[in-house]
């Protein structure tokens, strides 16, 4: 091969193999990736049962129910619409009722949602920024603005 | 008094910053000797003054002196002194200053033992480090300035977020920036050869003892801050695909291509504007980082404030920094000489294949951790990406490097031999191939990645053993022979080894997570559960005092067939300062196996959630890491690596010149 030749040959394969990881990566966004909804949105947008999602919002005070053998079961809500979230498995150190958390998982009725993840995400005014940002969108927002140290726990229960 | 003095010598260390910018710089350019002789005393004095900047903050954080708003906010009299220590980068602007302190510390150690290099390369590059502690300063006195005071002192502090009041708190941060800051010489010399307009291999004999290095500490910083998570969060994960993970995996990776790549430029005299492209681009993703993690972008327990006017300030850096190093690189790289060009199938064409296949992990990465940010400015759309995502992309990126990593070394440098290399390797991808269908056959229903990644580990690892083999055993050679030539062996080729053989066990640990087994219990005192091969009794739970926590615990004994093998507690943890609590798992290491034990809470009955794991051979995963470094360290302690050789090597072609 010649010294052009060889050029072309690595500069060639080079943007092959980039071309081939856009792809991949096109075709991972185009399924892989999860939305975010405060509840008011969930009900607004009309989001079909059995699709994977993220949910915002507070968790209602007194709705944490937690009864041996059965999963745990509380309700989100952003003061407009609630939704009814299932949850089988340990519940991260900053999860509490009142305060804010994410949800991942399925949405399984309209408006009643299992959960494979609990995620209390937050600073220390504990309130997810996305909580954050859609309870503002609903003009609920009262006011608060965080400072520093703001930790984070995760938790996943079993698939 | 003290905390003044420390306040006094961060500004003084800007304004020397300021002039080992400017004076190296222009010296270089009009030539003048003097001028360029500023640059190593100035770096030597900044790295005295912030250390004594640095020393003061922590002397503040020792004796609990909370008429500072720094130390109020993160410490607690009652704090243990570990923590009162490490609590000092366990806030914004400390974790600032100990970024400053580390790029003082490279930058005072370039110019102690730069000796070698030409002049107006070390002044150039002195000037760019210069110019680079002059802004992360300014940025600290503007805008996070630890020695802020506070008027009254309160009498008692605040305490220090219980997540961080950990030992890991003390390890994982310096480690880390010792990476990430580490790349900063990278790209000073980057920066200083495109001012230049010249670069040869000399250029990367310099440099590459201080991208391993910085590579070195940036694998054990991301291995420390995987084990932490993995302890700490109480769910036995390990690796998230968090984008403040990924803003740490992303100079990694980028920072591994360097690696290599700057090897083929010492070797072979070529790819040289590339390697300049991938030390800019090494060093753009730790301050891509930085800004991911400390402007409040993200939430995470990484992000100690959300003031907005820091994020645009880092931001403004991040915009000078990598937008004006790629103008530069843009104008004056085809200025430079491109190195040779060479055959596709050698040693040099198999580092062109890591390089673009690591570049391109990078990039899957990169999309993965930035489109939900550019998402939601551009749409308000807020999206997450998760492990599937990165299952898709990263994955197969990753396997086919995997696969192809055990050839490079066996490869001779200018024109390799596919075919030879092949049938040396036959013995390891059989071997291979033969244990991934053992793992079918056992267990059929399993997961195919889990024989795969098995599969994937032992052939690196094999392959790496037969290659070091090939070069030490030959036939008919006596014992001490074959002794004496494996010590001939230069370092850095066993280094590389050992380096291939720690990533060849780090997959075989996450390969093996897929056995893992999981439970989630509810428990009370008495109950025994098998977990795999173990059986785990909650023998009791009860309450104790911690110096700053109260904590509940549970006793729980792990037996196999009926033998008591270890005894565990873990704790749940309430800190009644920030009213915070947290989980201590319960770890105990069997073989490389370990059994993981979390609580959750107590129920009405007097029941307890319990999360019980028995995770086999995962600490394979961090021993890895660790084999890694290791091998990095043997790399870097080869005789061709130390600058004083390279320097003789330097003036040696230097010679014969005048005789032309």
């Amino acid at each position: 091969m010649t010294r052009k030749g060889r050029r072309l040959a690595l500069i060639g394969s080079a943007v092959g193999l980039m071309a081939l990881a856009v792809g991949l990566i096109l075709f991972a966004l185009k399924d892989n990736i999860v939305f975010f909804y405060a509840p008011a949105e969930l009900a607004e947008k009309g989001v079909q049962p059995g699709t994977r999602l993220r949910i915002g919002g507070l968790v209602k005070q007194g709705t944490v129910e937690r009864a041996p053998g059965k999963p745990i079961s509380f309700t989100v809500t952003d003061n407009v619409k609630d939704v009814a979230v299932t949850y089988d498995g340990l519940l991260p150190d900053l999860f509490r009722e009142g305060q804010g958390v994410v949800v991942e998982g399925v949405l399984e009725t309209k408006d009643t949602f299992r959960a494979d993840s609990v995620l209390a995400k937050h600073d220390e005014t504990y309130m997810p920024r996305e909580v954050a940002d859609a309870l503002k969108k609903q003009g609920l927002w009262r006011g608060g603005t965080a400072q520093n140290g703001p930790p984070t726990t995760q938790s996943q229960g079993s698939p | 008094m003290v905390v003044e003095a420390g306040h006094f010598a961060l500004v003084l260390a800007l304004a020397l910053a300021l002039v080992q910018a400017v004076v190296p710089f222009w010296g270089a350019q009009t030539g003048d000797g003097q001028l360029m002789s500023v640059a190593r005393p100035a770096a030597l004095v900044i790295f005295g003054l912030v250390a004594v900047a640095f020393a003061a903050l922590m002397y503040a954080h020792v004796v609990s002196d909370f008429s500072l708003v720094n130390v109020f906010e993160n410490s607690h009299s009652a704090k243990p002194l570990v923590y009162k220590i490490s609590g000092v980068w366990g806030n914004h602007e400390g974790s600032m200053i100990l970024w400053v302190f580390i790029l003082a510390l490279f930058g005072a150690l370039v110019a102690l033992f730069g000796r070698g290099m030409p002049d107006q390369l070390r002044a150039n590059a002195l000037a760019a480090q210069g110019f680079l502690a002059a802004t992360f300063i300014l940025f600290i006195l503007l805008t996070s300035n630890p020695f802020a005071r506070l008027v009254p002192a309160p009498i008692e502090g605040r305490d220090l977020n219980p997540i961080l009041q950990d030992p890991g708190l003390a390890i994982h941060p310096p480690l880390l920036y010792l990476g990430y800051v580490g790349f900063s010489i990278a790209f000073s010399f980057a920066v200083a050869a495109l001012v230049d307009g010249r670069i040869d291999a000399a250029w990367a004999r310099w440099v590459r003892p201080w991208v391993l290095t910085a590579w070195i500490f940036l694998t054990l910083g991301i291995a420390m801050g995987s084990y932490w998570a993995y302890y700490t969060l109480g769910w036995g994960g390990f690796w998230f695909w968090d984008p403040v993970e990924n803003a740490s995996l992303m100079p990694w990776l980028a920072g591994t291509a360097l690696l290599h790549s700057a090897t083929v430029m010492e070797k072979r005299d070529a790819l040289k504007v590339w390697t300049i492209f991938l030390a800019i681009l090494a060093f753009s993703l730790s301050l891509l980082g930085t800004f991911l993690v400390r402007s409040g972008v993200l939430t995470s327990v990484h992000a100690f404030a959300s003031d907005p006017t820091r994020g645009i300030f880092i931001l403004a850096i991040l915009v000078l920094f990598i937008g004006g190093s790629l103008t530069l690189y843009a104008w004056r790289g085809p200025r430079l000489k491109p190195g040779g060009i060479f055959a596709p199938v050698s040693r040099e064409g198999a580092l062109v294949l890591n390089n673009l296949l690591l570049t391109t992990a990078c990039l899957t990465v990169f999309v993965g951790t930035l489109y939900p940010l550019a998402l939601e400015a551009l749409t308000k759309d807020k999206i997450s990406v998760g492990p599937p995502f990165y299952a898709l992309t990263f994955g197969p990126v990753a396997l086919v490097l995997l696969c192809a990593l055990p050839f490079g070394p066996s490869l001779a440098w200018k024109r390799g031999e596919l075919l030879g290399v092949a049938q040396r390797l036959s013995v390891a991808a059989a071997a291979a191939l033969a244990i991934a269908l053992l793992i079918v056959s056992l267990r059929r229903h399993g997961p195919i990645l889990a024989p795969l990644g098995v599969g994937v580990a032992v052939f690196i690892i094999l392959g790496s053993l037969i290659d070091i083999g090939g070069r030490v055993v030959k036939r008919g050679a006596s014992l001490s022979v074959t002794w004496s030539r494996a010590i001939g062996l230069p370092r850095s080729i066993w280094g590389t080894a050992a380096a291939h053989v720690g990533l060849g066990v780090t997959v075989l640990g996450l390969a093996a997570t897929v056995w893992g087994v999981e439970l989630i219990v509810t428990a009370r005192a008495g109950n025994t559960f098998d977990l795999g091969p173990y059986q785990v009794t909650i023998a009791d739970v009860a309450s104790r005092e911690g110096p700053n926590y109260r904590e509940t615990y549970a006793e729980a004994i792990v037996r196999s067939g009926g033998v008591i093998v270890a005894h565990v507690e873990p704790a749940k943890r309430f800190f009644s300062s920030r009213q915070t609590s947290t989980t201590q798992a319960g770890i105990v290491t069997l073989g490389l196996g370990q059994v993981y034990i979390s609580l959750g809470d107590a129920n009405a009955d007097g029941t307890m959630a319990v999360r019980l794991y028995w995770k086999p051979l995962v600490t394979l995963i961090w021993i890895g890491a660790m084999i890694m470094a290791f091998g990095g360290a043997l790399s870097l302690s080869d005789r061709r690596m130390r600058i004083g050789v390279a320097r003789r090597a330097v003036t040696a072609r230097q010679l014969p010149q005048p005789a032309e």
